[in-house]
């Protein structure tokens, strides 16, 4: 008890980070139309660029479909290459956007305006490391 | 009031800590911004209290003196706890944000409940933890009390609330009350885990109690306290629902402790001045004209506690209720009750019908009342070997002590 101070749960001004991870029917975006894929690409450019505007936007990034994954293992020094371990997954992970919010609600009102947030699931995960050191 | 003898302050003290403490602790937690500083702060407010109020007098608004006292307790343990860690260099800093922060008046005091409540019930927590943190931290039950309650070991309720906790403070769940935007959605899972702390007491899913009291009334004052800090329809028809079920309590159970069917239940053992009450607020509810599936469901209650028997029941009014709940809220347990009522009002081969549908479609094919009211429409159908049939599927499906019990019945009855 009282081991540690206050950690301004629900006070500290600073922001923190929260990483947007999006999961998607891979099977379901292979069957979409190119035009359709052409606009589903420029509408998350303009969500990336209304992020930047108000000051949220960290990083953000389209991945390759999942059967091009390396998972790699290091166990007793010695390292083991295999591919993917999702094969039972329906979703996998499509793409990701960094973000910097308030807090949770807010970091979950920004990860709910993601324009792939229609088609699939965005896990949202905050980030352990405050985005600044404390003021001295 | 300082000559009051000791045992009244005492008693005193004990009025002030049911009454107030979850206030106090909802703005400390508040002010102090976090859960378990906030916990322990109480504790010391209320033990100065106990050290101070014999001999100095109780204080004109002891809530507020609690506040304040918990508040300066927390800012101590701060300092000292500076003295002997020289890396904590901010701590000057955050003293001064923990005293320089208001303590709220009235209404203030009331939004820290409201924050309370919405943080306990956040949808990012799992349910369990959002059951078991706001019977802790809003109802003020003991981790024991809790794990009593839900028939799980106290360790499990212990490390749920640890680890929802964490969850708040690491991916920093705020303590707010939502915006306008968001409040409907999020009035919703504050008002689903009410709803299941009620019928974990009224149900009880296992074991031989049919009802545990406890929680019933647990969820019923903490509906009254949604409805007073926020009067929103749905909280309102939650509010009605929970009523219209508790009325029926003693009616519910035989005295050897058997379900008795609605239908069959004595009327008059019915409690009046709840469903006078529940009506009053249903129909608030749906004047209001944002009524969703509560006050619906609350809404068909009320038409069963004003019948006076079962066939005397407005069965239409119902059928088209059940209508209006399918369309809000479309699920096939909501046609179960809509077959169920139709088979009233037309007949059981009408709802055997609708209810071999339901099965034929598969989705409740696990679930025992399905069987059971296919059962039920084949017995009075004279469907005998059907009927038996399903009571033995409805039987194979339920642990509850009291439905087996008289599924048992109906089976033997039907071996007659």
């Amino acid at each position: 008890m009282w081991n540690w101070l206050p950690n301004d749960t629900f006070k500290d001004a600073a922001s923190m980070r929260y990483l947007c991870l999006i999961h998607l029917d891979e099977s379901r975006l292979a069957a979409m139309a190119r035009d359709e894929v052409n606009i589903l690409d420029a509408r998350h450019l303009d969500f990336n660029e209304g992020l930047r505007a108000d000051g949220r936007f960290i990083e953000a990034g389209t991945l390759e479909p999942a059967s091009g994954t390396a998972c790699v293992r290091v166990r007793n020094g010695r390292a083991s290459i295999t591919d993917g371990p999702f094969a039972e997954a329906r979703e996998q992970v499509a793409g990701f956007c960094f973000i910097e919010a308030r807090d949770l609600n807010e970091a979950i009102r920004l990860a709910s305006r993601i324009p792939s947030a229609n088609l699939g699931t965005v896990e949202v995960r905050a980030c352990r490391e405050p985005i600044q050191p404390r003021r001295k | 009031m300082g000559d009051r003898p000791a045992a009244d302050v005492q008693q005193a003290i004990d009025g002030v800590y049911r009454a107030e403490s979850r206030r106090v602790l909802a703005t400390l937690i508040r002010l102090l911004g976090d859960f378990d500083i906030a916990e322990e702060a109480m504790h010391e407010a209320f033990a100065a209290a106990v050290e101070q109020w014999p001999s100095e007098g109780m204080p004109g608004n002891p809530r507020a003196w609690l506040v304040s006292t918990g508040r300066f307790k927390a800012i101590d343990r701060i300092r000292r706890r500076a003295k002997y860690d020289v890396s904590l260099e901010d701590v000057a800093e955050q003293i001064e944000s923990i005293a320089a922060e208001p303590a709220g008046d009235r209404e203030g005091v009331e939004d820290d409940r409201l924050r309370l409540i919405f943080t306990c019930c956040h949808p990012a927590l799992a349910q369990d933890a959002q059951v078991a943190l706001t019977l802790r931290e809003v109802c003020g039950l003991t981790t024991e009390e809790i794990a009593r309650a839900h028939l799980t070991p106290a360790s499990t309720v212990a490390q749920r609330i640890v680890r929802a906790k964490a969850k708040i403070r690491d991916a920093r769940i705020p303590y707010e009350v939502p915006g306008r935007g968001e409040l409907a959605q999020r009035l919703e899972s504050v008002l689903r885990v009410v709803y299941l702390v009620f019928n974990e007491g009224y149900l009880a899913s296992s074991g031989e109690a049919l009802t545990r009291n406890d929680l019933s009334g647990e969820a019923i004052r903490l509906g009254r306290l949604l409805v007073e800090l926020l009067p929103e329809p749905e909280a309102v028809g939650l509010l009605s629902l929970m009523l219209l079920h508790e009325s029926r309590r003693t009616a519910r159970a035989s005295s050897s402790g058997e379900l008795v069917l609605l239908a069959d239940q004595d009327r008059s053992l019915w409690n009046r001045e709840q469903i006078a009450d529940a009506v009053r607020l249903v129909e608030a509810a749906l004047r209001s004209g944002g009524a969703g599936p509560y006050a619906i469901q609350a809404a068909i209650a009320a038409v069963h506690a004003e019948a006076p028997s079962a066939e005397a029941t407005d069965w239409n009014e119902i059928v088209g209720l059940y209508g209006v709940l399918a369309t809000l809220d479309p699920s096939p347990v909501v046609e179960l009750n809509r077959a169920v009522a139709v088979a009233m009002r037309d007949g059981p081969a009408a709802g055997l019908a609708l209810v071999d549908g339901l099965l034929d479609r598969g989705e409740l094919a696990d679930y025992y009342l399905a069987h059971s009211a296919k059962a039920d429409f084949c017995r009075r159908l004279g469907r005998a070997a059907e009927a038996r049939a399903s009571y033995e599927k409805a039987l194979a499906l339920t642990q509850q002590a009291a439905e087996r019990r008289f599924l048992e019945g109906r089976i033997a009855e039907l071996a007659k």
